[in-house]
């Protein structure tokens, strides 16, 4: 179901409490102080295991969130802009990642670049209703898409490093 | 190189090919009462015939109602265009996303219209097959904050006469997020819906209607699966999102409209959950009643306006009689006895509602636990840190 590394990692992730989205008005503000908490644990765990591989940054409402992730394929580091909103219907539903530079260039993505996740995670997101937040989203639905897309995308030429594309 | 008089004779040639194309393209013109005289230049004729043959009680009352197609997609785009064909008096039209080469394996669109956005090319053609309905367009995703607020307004005051809720509103749209976003509207509007969906692999789809605290609404219970027989297991993800048949969204696309006109012309019997296994071709039915522990705090407040509004005018109850399924012969009294108990298994698999042969839910979410606030193991805490303070240490790291 989840790879024993995600598993792991996922673990780690310190688990959110108040079920609020941003139309639940103050409410909503610890929630995202919760989200930035979690967060802030995930990077630095993942620091530490030496697996750093995002960067994540809100507007001051915490309903819109851009950054950038990466991800290291034969010593190269290939790095890309993510963005995502808060839907309404959060943390009920999960957000829905976007990789816009990748929209097109693989069918594993809906349009507007929003990854395809696989058939586990919805469940696995709805079982844990509210105390999963953007970190386990990162940790369950983006990393692995990386780790099976990007990959897949280099070997077909789609995606080229940063280096060699301005190269050639 | 052509001569003067050779461009001259190109000039005249190209002006009559012209005037042909202009002459041939009939335009059909606004047509203020719908009439059932039955001619060739009558549009509505064969709709009010159902008036004649006794389907129908008053089909220009078609003309009164407003519906909101929500995803202008493979579905929507069919419901908008038999909704039209038929006579509606408006429609509103929401969709965030633009016509593709992609989408051509889907009625409706054209590959002259790619890159134009969903709802403008509809409006357009819908505009050329019945000028009689007034079309309101919106461009956006309805499950962001500002767009939600819009479309909340849109739902509650976008009838024909311009201040009164619409009619009907049909979900046609392809994502949990924004069917749950559809749900918390309606909810709190007390608006009546009916969502459809076509599975991924293209061989299932279904119909719900939503009468919200009198029918189970979408929050009330996972989403509901159509079985197809197929090994879940077995199916092939690899590379692909999703698949998708024309047939599948028209069929379905025609039973939601086909409801959608029962309930507004009053005809016939409206099905609250129709399903269609596409593979066997078969159509489960059946009604829901609502979660009492639903996780909608706006459902459950619509189930006791209903409830009150019930109580206020008792109905005559028709009494069931369940049977219990007793097997005739058990010599050995032979039991089935689980490993977990019941109770166990039902707070891990938490409320299923009653659902007939041939569907069950995607999956299932544990009951909800009368939980202590200290018993949720959490790792963030009550911060003591502020929320700037907070950003400004994600951004540091």
């Amino acid at each position: 179901m989840v790879d024993a590394g995600t598993k792991k990692a996922l673990g780690k992730i310190p688990l959110l409490k108040t079920k609020a989205g941003p139309r639940d008005g103050e409410l909503w503000i610890p929630r995202i102080k919760e989200e930035y908490q979690s967060l802030i644990a995930y990077v630095e765990n993942n620091k530490k295991d030496d697996n750093d591989w995002f960067r994540l940054e809100s507007n001051k409402e915490g309903t819109r969130w851009f950054g950038k992730c990466w991800y290291i394929h034969e010593l190269l580091k290939y790095e890309f802009e993510l963005e995502f909103d808060i839907p309404v219907t959060y943390p009920t539903t999960a957000p829905e990642i976007a990789i816009p530079e990748l929209d097109g260039k693989t069918a594993k993505m809906y349009r507007g670049g929003k990854i395809c996740l696989t058939d586990h995670f919805k469940p696995l997101w709805a079982r844990n209703v509210p105390r999963f937040g953007i970190a386990h989203a990162m940790a369950l639905g983006l990393g692995p898409w990386l780790a099976v897309e990007i990959p897949d995308l280099i070997s077909k030429g789609i995606v080229q490093h940063k280096d060699s594309a301005t190269k050639s | 190189m052509s001569t003067i008089e050779e461009l001259k004779e190109r000039v005249r040639c190209l002006e009559a090919e012209l005037e042909k194309s202009k002459k041939s393209s009939v335009a059909r013109q606004k047509i203020s009462q719908m009439s059932s005289e039955v001619v060739d230049s009558n549009p509505y004729s064969r709709l009010m015939a159902l008036k004649r043959m006794g389907i129908v009680d008053n089909y220009e009352k078609i003309r009164d109602y407003t519906v909101a197609v929500v995803g202008v997609g493979g579905v929507g785009s069919v419901t908008a265009e038999m909704l039209t064909r038929c006579g509606i008096g408006k429609l509103l039209l929401f969709d965030y996303d633009k016509v593709e080469l992609a989408n051509m394996n889907r009625l409706f669109f054209q590959p002259h219209q790619s890159g134009m956005s969903k709802v403008e090319a509809a409006e357009k053609t819908l505009r050329e097959i019945n000028p009689d309905v007034e079309f309101e367009t919106h461009n956006y995703n309805i499950t962001t904050m500002d767009n939600f607020t819009h479309f909340m307004n849109r739902i509650s005051t976008g009838s024909l006469q311009g201040n009164s809720p619409v009619d009907l509103v049909l979900s046609c749209v392809d994502n949990f997020e924004a069917r749950m976003a559809i749900n918390t509207a309606c909810n709190e509007l007390g608006q009546t819906w009916i969502e459809s969906g076509v599975s991924e692999n293209a061989v299932s789809g279904h119909i719900q209607m939503i009468k919200p605290g009198e029918t189970s609404c979408f929050a009330c219970a996972p989403p509901l699966v159509v079985a197809t027989g197929t090994d879940e297991k077995t199916l092939k993800r690899e590379g692909v999102c999703a698949a998708s048949l024309p047939t599948t969204m028209g069929i379905v696309a025609g039973l939601l409209v086909q409801n959608t006109l029962k309930y507004l012309l009053q005809f016939g019997e409206v099905t609250y959950y129709l399903g269609y296994n596409a593979l066997q071709d078969f159509f489960p039915m059946m009604s829901l009643k609502p979660n009492p522990t639903c996780d909608d705090s706006f459902c459950k407040k619509q189930q006791n306006i209903y409830q009150e509004r019930l109580a206020a005018k008792p109905e005559i109850k028709v009494e069931e009689v369940a049977e219990e399924v007793t097997h005739e012969e058990n010599n050995w009294g032979i039991e089935l006895v689980s490993e977990t108990s019941e109770l166990e298994l039902k707070e891990a698999e938490g409320v299923i509602p009653d659902l007939v042969a041939g569907v069950r839910v995607a999956y299932t979410t544990p009951a909800p636990q009368p939980t202590q606030e200290a018993d949720i193991p959490s790792g963030t805490g009550d911060a003591t840190e502020s929320l700037d303070d907070l950003m400004a240490k994600m951004k540091s790291l």
